[in-house]
């Protein structure tokens, strides 16, 4: 099994026309992915590499059944693309735009908490998801995952994320799904949502997840991860000896409730009984040893 | 980007928030003209983004043009924290009867805006938090429904403020949330927000962050742009798209994705080593952008080696391959590169590279190996 994705799932690409849509939709059907078809207004009949390309997302689903939805669009344009697919019956949107204003990112976040409640966004500015074998939606190089499981992994960074499956492939350990949740003010999907449907997924037997200084996305999971799991955690949090990162004023300060550095994040983390290790080697060292001994 | 004082009100301004009548000055001449059109008493303001203005001596009250003069002359070109002054802000000085505290920022945790007000203005908010979290009142707003000035209202009662400043500050406070959504603000906060002694209710100072994303819809940033302070150095990044910050070692960093760049510097630390600088060249960096990362880490003259750690994904390794033997080419590069390679077009990326590996550009095949290389070449563990 996986999360989110699987070999079933049908994928659109908003923006399939365009350089970067073409280059990673068609290297995501290349690696065995159903992208059934693409989108780009006023570009309804014509195809790229055979696939076809509607006007709409609403067209899209209607002619293919499609579920998921891969949005590729400048900044300006992903707000629209997001709201059309989610209006259009998609259940699942991974969106890799870097760049959205975090005034668009808290309103279609809101609009679709309250409209679209069971729509799964997965970023902004995020890789996207591979389920490896089966289904790979985003930017993700689909050579450096290894199929079978038995770990899944969930991370804010977006390179992070390549250097955990290379890190755990490497070692012949094989991954279920691997999630970038990207690490944009608003995500979509949270650590948590990953966690939880890890935690559910019988083929999951351990999680590692990649954190990184600012905010409180870590401590929330720590304390979900203390709560709710009972499969082993690994983690690592980027920015250990990270400079002070931007500051956002006196407001801010106030609202994250701490300074959001890795020191506390890996804190929170160890005390809720996950592995924290202290770069992605060492990480994907201890996962190999815990691996191990499953069975 | 951070707005000084003077930009933020001129930006609140744009929205109908009440501040004083004042203008900017650059000399001491245009201080007087601006302190004779504001009407004295006047406050004269050092602009700076720093905090602690008023107890370095950067703030000022004149009561005719000679202090005017005086105060000027004594502020432009002083250093408060290590920010020289080479701007005033001059206004009308106000008849404070109370001073509060307002702002809008979102809660990353909520994932709503949230709006704080609090009576105990004109202090460290942090410092209110910490000694009387109560005097802070606090209010979810959802992007979608917004604010309104019934909602408003509630929030200021329930932060205690005098009856009389109610009515104005919860108009205020609407029209600051236009400012903070329509305006694209990280975060809008006025402190002290003061209520005068003729019953007004306006901004005696503004802090303005602006979403850098939501520059492309927002023309007139280009004159706050204009005005950003930014070393040699960091302007030719910020020029290039390049996500850079100067640091104190010897190792420099070049990483695609800011999580990559943390933890490149987290293995250099670990190597033994100290790095020199973040840089993040960013997603889908193509060869000039590689080019130009390399070129803004050689003008560093404390960087001894260079680490560039790469994990295409939106990158492609040939592109950056493409731009390290361009950089060989154009820049006379003072400090040898190690390399480390992965991930989208690796080996195409590898293939470009072949015949220019030499002592001045090491291939090493994990991120670990390379880091103890850089550092070695650095000149050892320190």
């Amino acid at each position: 099994m996986s999360i989110f994705v699987d070999e079933k799932t049908k994928v659109i690409v908003q923006g399939l026309t365009g350089s970067q849509g073409r280059f990673h939709g068609l290297r995501n059907r290349d690696y065995g992915t159903q992208v059934v078809a693409g989108v780009t207004p006023g570009k309804g009949g014509t195809d790229v590499d055979g696939v076809p390309v509607y006007d709409s997302v609403g067209d899209a689903v209607r002619a293919t059944g499609a579920d998921a939805s891969f949005v590729v669009v400048p900044p300006r344009g992903a707000s629209a693309a997001i709201l059309e697919a989610a209006a259009a019956g998609v259940r699942f949107i991974v969106c890799i735009t870097e760049g959205i204003p975090a005034q668009d990112e808290a309103r279609f976040y809101n609009v679709l908490r309250r409209d679209h409640p069971g729509v799964r966004l997965l970023g902004p500015n995020c890789p996207g998801v591979i389920s490896p074998g089966k289904c790979n939606i985003g930017i993700t190089s689909g050579d450096i995952a290894l199929p079978g499981g038995p770990v899944g992994i969930v991370s804010r960074s977006g390179t992070l994320t390549y250097q955990a499956l290379h890190e755990l492939s490497q070692q012949k350990v094989g991954q279920t799904t691997c999630v970038g949740i990207g690490g944009d003010p608003v995500p979509g999907t949270s650590f948590i949502d990953c966690l939880a449907a890890f935690e559910e997924d019988p083929d999951t037997r351990a999680v590692m997840m990649i954190g990184e200084i600012g905010g409180s996305a870590e401590e929330e999971a720590a304390q979900f991860i203390k709560d709710n799991m009972s499969k082993p955690v690994v983690c690592y949090v980027a920015g250990v000896t990270a400079p002070p990162g931007r500051k956002m004023g006196h407001a801010g300060a106030i609202i994250s409730g701490s300074q959001g550095t890795a020191q506390a994040k890996m804190a929170a983390l160890a005390d809720a009984g996950a592995t924290v290790a202290l770069n992605p080697t060492e990480a994907g060292e201890r996962m190999v040893e815990i691996v191990k001994t499953l069975d | 980007m951070d707005l000084y004082e003077y930009q933020g009100k001129q930006y609140f301004a744009r929205y109908g928030i009440p501040t004083s009548p004042g203008g900017v000055a650059d000399t001491v001449d245009e201080a007087v003209t601006q302190a004779d059109a504001a009407g004295y008493p006047v406050v004269v303001k050092a602009q700076v983004k720093v905090g602690g203005r008023g107890k370095a001596g950067g703030i000022k009250l004149a009561n005719d043009a000679q202090e005017v003069a005086t105060y000027a002359s004594a502020i432009l070109g002083m250093d408060i924290h290590g920010h020289v002054v080479h701007r005033l802000w001059v206004e009308h000085a106000s008849d404070i009867a109370r001073e509060y505290y307002a702002s809008f920022t979102l809660d990353r945790a909520a994932k709503l805006h949230l709006c704080m007000v609090s009576a105990k203005g004109g202090v460290e908010i942090e410092e209110v938090a910490a000694t009387d979290p109560t005097a802070i009142a606090k209010l979810h707003v959802d992007p979608v429904d917004g604010l309104s000035v019934a909602a408003a209202a509630r929030l200021v009662e329930e932060a205690g403020l005098e009856p009389e400043a109610r009515g104005p500050a919860a108009e205020l406070l609407v029209a600051l949330y236009r400012c903070y959504v329509e305006g694209d603000c990280d975060l809008a906060e006025i402190n002290p927000l003061i209520l005068t002694t003729d019953g007004r209710v306006h901004a005696l100072d503004a802090k303005v962050t602006l979403d850098d994303n939501a520059a492309f819809r927002h023309p007139e940033w280009e004159e706050f742009a204009g005005t950003e302070t930014l070393d040699e150095r960091e302007l030719l990044a910020k020029e290039k798209g390049l996500n850079y910050i100067g640091l104190s070692g010897s190792v420099g960093i070049i990483a695609n994705g800011a999580g990559l760049a943390m933890s490149t510097l987290d293995v250099v630390t670990q190597a033994g080593g100290s790095a020199a600088n973040f840089l993040d060249i960013g997603g889908g960096a193509n060869a000039d952008v590689m080019a130009a990362a390399l070129e803004v880490i050689n003008t560093d003259q404390a960087v001894r080696s260079i680490f560039v750690n790469i994990f295409g994904g939106i990158t492609r390794c040939d592109e950056v391959a493409n731009g390290i033997v361009e950089a060989l080419g154009r820049v006379d590069l003072r400090s040898p590169i190690v390399l480390r390679l992965d991930g989208t077009n690796a080996e195409a990326g590898h293939a470009i590279l072949a015949s220019h590996i030499s002592d001045r550009l090491v291939v090493d095949e994990t991120m670990l190996g390379a880091a103890r290389r850089a550092v070695a070449l650095a000149g050892g563990a320190t």
